[in-house]
């Protein structure tokens, strides 16, 4: 019997992120390696037309959970669902994106079908009928290959490092699935959700990064960052140093206490570039450094350097970006 | 109220990381261990829950007799009691969470608090997995805490956002920065810890799943160019970011 393969995607407001086409392409191509059955699953309510989407993206078929009580998001309840699908379907291997979604779930599953999950994976191959997942450790500092021994193996894929590919035009199949939620599956819930980055992109999700640091001298210099990040379409991170010093807040922090990060472009500000910090944004496929020390850390590891005051360069940078795209 | 908070005892973040000779972890030579800063939140919140409900906070580590070091500084930021489950080197977050669950049960704490990730492994997992084999609730990469009545009221960081969780107790919370600001311990504190027994148990020892094969160092990422100095060098940044980077 071949083996059936499962990867759980994620949807707000019946919206898919991108991290959900980069899982499900990735799982198909896993399934086509192993020679395995691949379904996606995808749950909410009224989900049905949102979960077509996902067929551009290599599911041939969808499993849609369609439920009130699932319209938010609840661990215990997801958990349930989740757990059920992979049992219903015999799945032996689930993917999830390793975003705040996936990695909350992943574990809570596991436990639920007894599996085990390799988190936040950054490459998959197949060696001898195995899945070989890489993972970083230490925020990156180092890599580890490991190998699932369970009955149920569960990778969780980091966002921004494997690719969705182009959309197909094609459409999947829906198989809509009921699973019964109790009030007792609704221990923890979600009440309610409030924006914390006005509609701007966060670190995680972000093709570029536009950071800054201590070189930027005061927090009302950051517009700077914010504005070069505007006409780069970046997201806003931040140095350890400057959201301990209160200037910017913690969510927006890159580096090992806080989102390790592998955009196609960072860009670093004023960043020296301590240890910690390289550790979570080095996997970046192009760095640019911008900081008035030549000897800075972060030149090490910067494909590009420019060496001079911040506030003196970002505003230019930023008008010469302007002019060149268009802008 | 009886919580429980777990302790990890990790590398802190200046480690420069080598793989040692067995290929698989890392040489511990020349590395500084501390509490895991994020466990450091789920200590500090459990001593201001403490403040206000009363109660009793019971620190739990996994590990050798070196985390003792950890739940010593615990205890003097003034945690009441403290356990090291005895374990062999080579765990997971299976392991961890299954031993840790094992001892909780005789406990039966009324919280949980734990870390939302320990910076040396990022697994992000044990919260979860605890929750689940204790059968209970969870909620994870927590900023925000309430409890009152029987229910904790969370407010968890998500992309881009901050969903409000409710929830029963018991339950299980894990904690991540922004939440507190972690105090130091008092040295009165340190003093009252040096006296405190820290209980010894040996950890329910289970399998882990994920087995590694072998660790390594990142791709070393070669200096690129100095393209310039000051506002000049800008517009050949930009060429060099259109035309061979190919990013903007």
């Amino acid at each position: 019997m071949s083996v059936t393969i499962l990867a759980v995607a994620e949807q707000r407001n019946g919206e898919i992120k991108k991290t959900s086409f980069e899982t499900v392409r990735k799982a198909r191509e896993i399934a086509d390696g192993l020679g395995g059955t691949f379904k996606a699953l995808l749950i909410g309510n009224s989900i049905n037309d949102t979960a077509k989407e996902l067929g551009k993206y290599g599911a041939g078929s969808v499993i849609a959970v369609n439920n009130d009580k699932l319209t938010h998001y609840s661990t215990t309840a997801y958990t349930k669902v989740v757990g059920e699908i992979v049992k219903k379907e015999g799945a032996e291997i689930v993917f999830f994106p390793a975003t705040a979604l996936g990695k909350d779930l992943a574990p809570c599953v596991a436990a639920r079908v007894d599996g085990a999950v390799a988190a936040d994976c950054t490459e998959l191959k197949i060696e001898g009928g195995d899945i070989i997942a890489t993972r970083p450790v230490y925020a990156g500092k180092a890599l580890i290959d490991v190998k699932i021994d369970a009955p149920v193996k569960i990778f969780t894929l980091r966002p921004n490092v494997f690719p969705a590919g182009e959309p197909s035009g094609d459409e999947a199949t829906i198989e809509e699935a009921s699973v019964d939620i109790s009030d007792d599956d609704l221990k923890a819930k979600v009440t309610e959700m409030t924006e914390t980055s006005k509609g701007k992109l966060d670190v995680t999700e972000a093709d570029i990064i536009v950071s800054g640091g201590r070189g930027l001298k005061s927090p009302d210099n950051f517009h700077l960052i914010e504005e070069l990040a505007d006409v780069l379409d970046a997201a806003v991170g931040a140095s350890r140093a400057v959201v301990d010093a209160g200037w910017r807040p913690h969510d927006e922090q890159v580096g090992q206490t806080g989102k390790t990060v592998s955009p196609a472009l960072y860009v670093a500000v004023g960043i020296s570039g301590a240890v910690q910090h390289l550790a979570g944004m080095s996997s970046s496929k192009y760095i640019v450094a911008i900081n008035k020390d030549k000897d800075a850390p972060i030149f090490q590891i910067a494909d590009y350097g420019v060496v001079g005051d911040a506030l003196e360069i970002v505003p230019v940078l930023k008008d010469e970006l302007k002019k060149t795209l268009g802008k | 109220m009886k919580i429980a908070v777990c302790v990890n005892h990790v590398p802190d973040t200046e480690t420069k990381v080598r793989v040692a000779s067995d290929g698989k972890t890392i040489d511990p030579s020349g590395v500084n261990y501390v509490l895991n800063p994020y466990d450091e939140f789920a200590v500090e919140e459990a001593l201001k829950i403490r403040e206000k409900n009363n109660g009793e906070i019971l620190a739990v580590s996994l590990g050798n007799d070196s985390n003792k070091e950890t739940l010593r500084k615990v205890l003097a930021m003034g945690v009441d009691k403290a356990v090291l489950l005895k374990a062999a080197a080579e765990q997971d977050s299976y392991s961890v969470a299954k031993a840790i669950s094992e001892y909780l049960k005789t406990y039966e704490p009324d919280l949980i608090l734990i870390g939302k990730q320990s910076i040396d492994s990022d697994n992000s997992q044990v919260g979860g997995l605890l929750a689940e084999f204790l059968g209970l609730p969870s909620v994870s990469v927590v900023v925000k805490l309430e409890i009152a009545d029987g229910i904790a009221k969370a407010e968890r960081e998500i992309e881009g956002a901050h969903e409000h969780v409710e929830l029963t107790l018991p339950c299980v919370i894990s904690t991540q920065r922004g939440l507190n600001e972690p105090r130091y311990p008092s040295l009165k504190g340190i003093m009252q810890a040096k006296k405190k027994t820290i209980e010894e148990v040996d950890a329910q020892q289970t399998e882990p799943r994920v087995k590694i094969i072998g660790m390594k160092s990142p791709p070393e990422k070669q200096p690129g160019k100095i393209v310039g100095e000051g506002p000049d060098a800008v517009p050949e940044l930009v060429r060099l970011l259109r035309e061979e980077a190919k990013v903007v």
